[in-house]
């Protein structure tokens, strides 16, 4: 729909005002801010404190809003997550996961009398919903939808560096942008604002709206670890531990790859040392 | 298989078989003693790392399928059920993901190369033919596979490409309710596709025994394009060929690697790990990057049945291949106007595939403005795509059959072993006794 309407909007715009090249070029939202995560490059691994922090910023502010519901609370305690810890292999054991579990409520039916129930959640269980259903989300935010966040990071072209930009680059909308209720500006948003800017269509500003109003703030988290709580350190902590939560196993398929990498290019070398032996004395 | 067997059983037990069944001779003719012309280069060792890539993604496509739950319903949750609970179900299903791809790059590498040496040209038409069968089913596959995760990008990709048999006439309305299994692309169809992307994958294996077998009636073509004459000409399949196939294969593993381990997503689309919504559609539709030049073509033509018609056509231009091409030199080597046009031909292959993956209607240099024609400026993708397309079809369809009419070829050696043994590599020996060989 929106590429339909880029389409019409460029068409018109090339046919109508003639020269206007440039058009074609708006609309795009900025490139994601650079970020230099832990978890880059081949000898990447998650930062387990960051992972913590990161899980602390998305209990007490994400999740009030967005779901993760393909993450069970053991995950928590698997190898490369925030609450892995070795002395508990079985990470239904670690009693910060099962701690961290007993805190959710999760809908569950009595075994006697078939009634429906809430109970504490256990490590097996899955992160429950913050809505009974999708009508439910819309209402309470003014229509819009929260995406789940199980693959968010992975859901979005530039990756936790996406949700890391919309989070910290908010900024007061240009004059000439007419911004609706429950909208909000954000430079990082994919979108197309040509149709409520009311200044030329060669300058229509980057980026587009999005329903979710700010949602960290400086010193709105305490971090445990005395980590200064500042809107970037947040915004990067909660982009990390999203990352993990799309993408638990990368530690353990980045180390694997090291090992298959050594393994086929000594092979290859054998392979081409043989090669070359059986072809020594035939010309080709 | 060309020529008598020389297979010796050497115990009683295989002497048994061979009277019976004489499977483990079919082997050793086929793969052990089998006359290999002793001048291919590495561009010919894509036959064995297709049959690797086959391989690979049949049996991680099995694995795959013990989880995979293929329901609307379901699907996403099971994929990533996979990929977080299932123990190396993330290794698993990156490795057919990324296989796949893999599978067509050496498969595009395989097809250039056959058509560089001439390699569909008598007598070997019947294997080209068999080689697009085994390409066309490639891309039913890759295409169904692709619709299972039920994300974002499958669900709306099914959209796009079952929509196209709607462009035809009368029928199509018909041909699309009736693939879709329904009103609109849902549960039926990816059932139907799931089943289908079981199916294929067998008929392609079943396709490439008979690649195989045609391929070993008429014997390997070769860079020079002539064919091999006496013994001097060929080397025994194995260990000459095996030896250096595994190589290949050894190399063409660690690209494999690279992506699946460090690379995973990279030739995917990120719209895909979102759940399939019939009531959003993504802002930008693109198929996989295999698919993109066809789909450049397919956009290039403004109306909608011409476009698939093109498309199409594209693809029957690969099947009518072995009697487009008039020339009665088989290699380009040789042919060194045809060369350029090769080039030109690959270059024109990887624009397409570049226009394929942009907006139609964005300019290919930013910021410029020049005159529109036909509704779309001269300077955007689709006009560039155009240009390309237009080469396309003219490179198979004037080319191939006319420039042979005016072109000065240089002249092509008497046999094999003449250039081969002009390498500084050549052996004295070898070269005087064979007198005949004066290149």
């Amino acid at each position: 729909m929106l590429r339909k309407l880029s389409v019409i909007a460029a068409v018109a715009g090339l046919l109508t005002a003639g020269a206007a090249g440039p058009a074609l070029a708006n609309g795009h939202p900025l490139p994601a801010k650079d970020v230099h995560w832990s978890f880059e490059g081949p000898l990447g691994k998650f930062d387990q404190k960051q992972l913590q922090r990161g899980y602390k910023v998305y209990r007490e502010v994400c999740s009030a809003c967005h779901s993760m519901n393909l993450v069970s609370f053991r995950n928590l305690g698997d190898k490369g997550g925030p609450f892995y810890d070795a002395k508990y292999k079985n990470p239904n054991d670690n009693p910060y996961v099962k701690a961290i579990a007993k805190d959710y409520e999760v809908a569950d039916i009595d075994n006697e009398t078939g009634d429906t129930i809430k109970r504490p959640a256990t490590p097996a269980d899955r992160f429950p919903s913050p809505f009974p259903n999708e009508a439910a989300a819309r209402a309470s935010n003014g229509g819009a939808l929260p995406p789940d966040m199980s693959l968010l990071a992975k859901a979005r072209e530039e990756g936790p560096a996406h949700i890391y930009s919309i989070v910290t680059g908010y900024t007061a909308p240009p004059k000439g942008l007419k911004v609706g209720d429950n909208q909000h500006y954000n430079p990082y948003m994919p979108g197309d604002l040509t149709s409520s800017w009311s200044g030329s269509h060669e300058h229509v500003p980057p980026g587009g709206f999005i329903a979710m109003a700010p949602p960290l703030k400086a010193g709105q988290v305490t971090f445990d670890d005395g980590t200064p709580s500042t809107l970037d350190q947040q915004a990067k902590d909660v982009s990390a531990f999203l990352m993990w939560a799309a993408e638990p196993k990368l530690e353990e398929r980045k180390k694997m790859g090291l090992a298959v990498l050594a393994y086929l290019i000594l092979f290859s070398g054998l392979l081409y040392a043989a090669y070359r032996k059986v072809w020594k004395n035939e010309s080709h | 298989m060309s020529g008598h067997s020389t297979y010796e059983p050497k115990t009683g037990f295989e002497r048994w078989l061979d009277a019976r069944l004489p499977i483990v001779r079919l082997g050793y003719d086929s793969f052990v003693d089998y006359p290999t012309p002793r001048n291919l280069n590495y561009w010919w060792t894509f036959g064995g790392i297709l049959s690797l890539c086959l391989a690979s993604q049949l049996i991680t496509g099995i694995i795959l399928v013990m989880h995979y739950t293929p329901s609307a319903d379901h699907a996403f949750a099971s994929v990533e059920h996979i990929m977080r609970d299932v123990n190396y179900g993330w290794l698993i299903r990156y490795m057919h993901a990324n296989g796949a791809s893999m599978f067509f790059i050496a498969v595009y590498i395989h097809m250039l190369r056959g058509l560089y040496y001439g390699s569909y040209k008598a007598p070997r038409e019947v294997l080209w033919l068999l080689g697009c069968v085994i390409y066309l089913l490639m891309m039913a596959t890759a295409f169904m596979g692709y619709v299972l995760p039920w994300g974002q990008m499958s669900f709306h990709g099914a959209v796009v490409i079952t929509n196209l048999f709607g462009a035809l006439p009368v029928v199509g309305p018909s041909i699309t309710t009736w693939l879709w299994g329904g009103f609109a692309v849902d549960n039926p169809t990816l059932n139907r596709f799931f089943s289908l992307h079981y199916l294929l994958p067998f008929m392609i294996a079943g396709v490439v025994i008979l690649h195989i077998w045609a391929l070993h009636v008429v014997g390997q073509n070769n860079p020079t394009g002539v064919d091999p004459k006496s013994k001097a000409d060929t080397v025994p399949f194995t260990p000459y060929a095996t030896v250096k196939d595994g190589f290949a294969m050894g190399v063409f593993l660690i690209l494999f690697a690279i992506f699946v381990f460090y690379l995973p997503n990279a030739l995917g689309h990120s719209d895909n790990y979102i759940p399939a919504n019939p009531l959003v559609t993504p802002s930008h539709i693109v198929p996989e990057w295999y698919f993109l030049p066809f789909y450049a073509i397919l956009r290039a033509v403004p109306d909608k049945l011409m476009g698939v018609l093109a498309m199409f056509g594209a693809i029957a231009c690969l099947f009518a291949l072995p009697w487009l091409d008039r020339s009665k030199v088989r290699s380009m080597r040789y042919r060194p106007t045809m060369k350029i046009h090769f080039v030109i031909f690959v270059v024109a292959c990887c624009i397409l595939g570049l226009c394929g993956a942009k907006l139609p209607d964005d300019p290919v240099i930013p910021h410029l403005t020049t005159f529109s024609v036909m509704g779309s400026d001269l300077n955007s993708f689709v006009w560039l795509s155009r240009l390309a397309a237009l080469y396309y079809f003219a490179f198979f369809l004037i080319v191939m059959p006319f420039l042979p009419l005016s072109e000065k070829t240089l002249p092509v050696p008497d046999s094999i072993a003449s250039p081969a043994l002009s390498h500084p590599a050549a052996v004295p020996a070898e070269a005087t006794a064979a007198p005949e060989m004066k290149g």
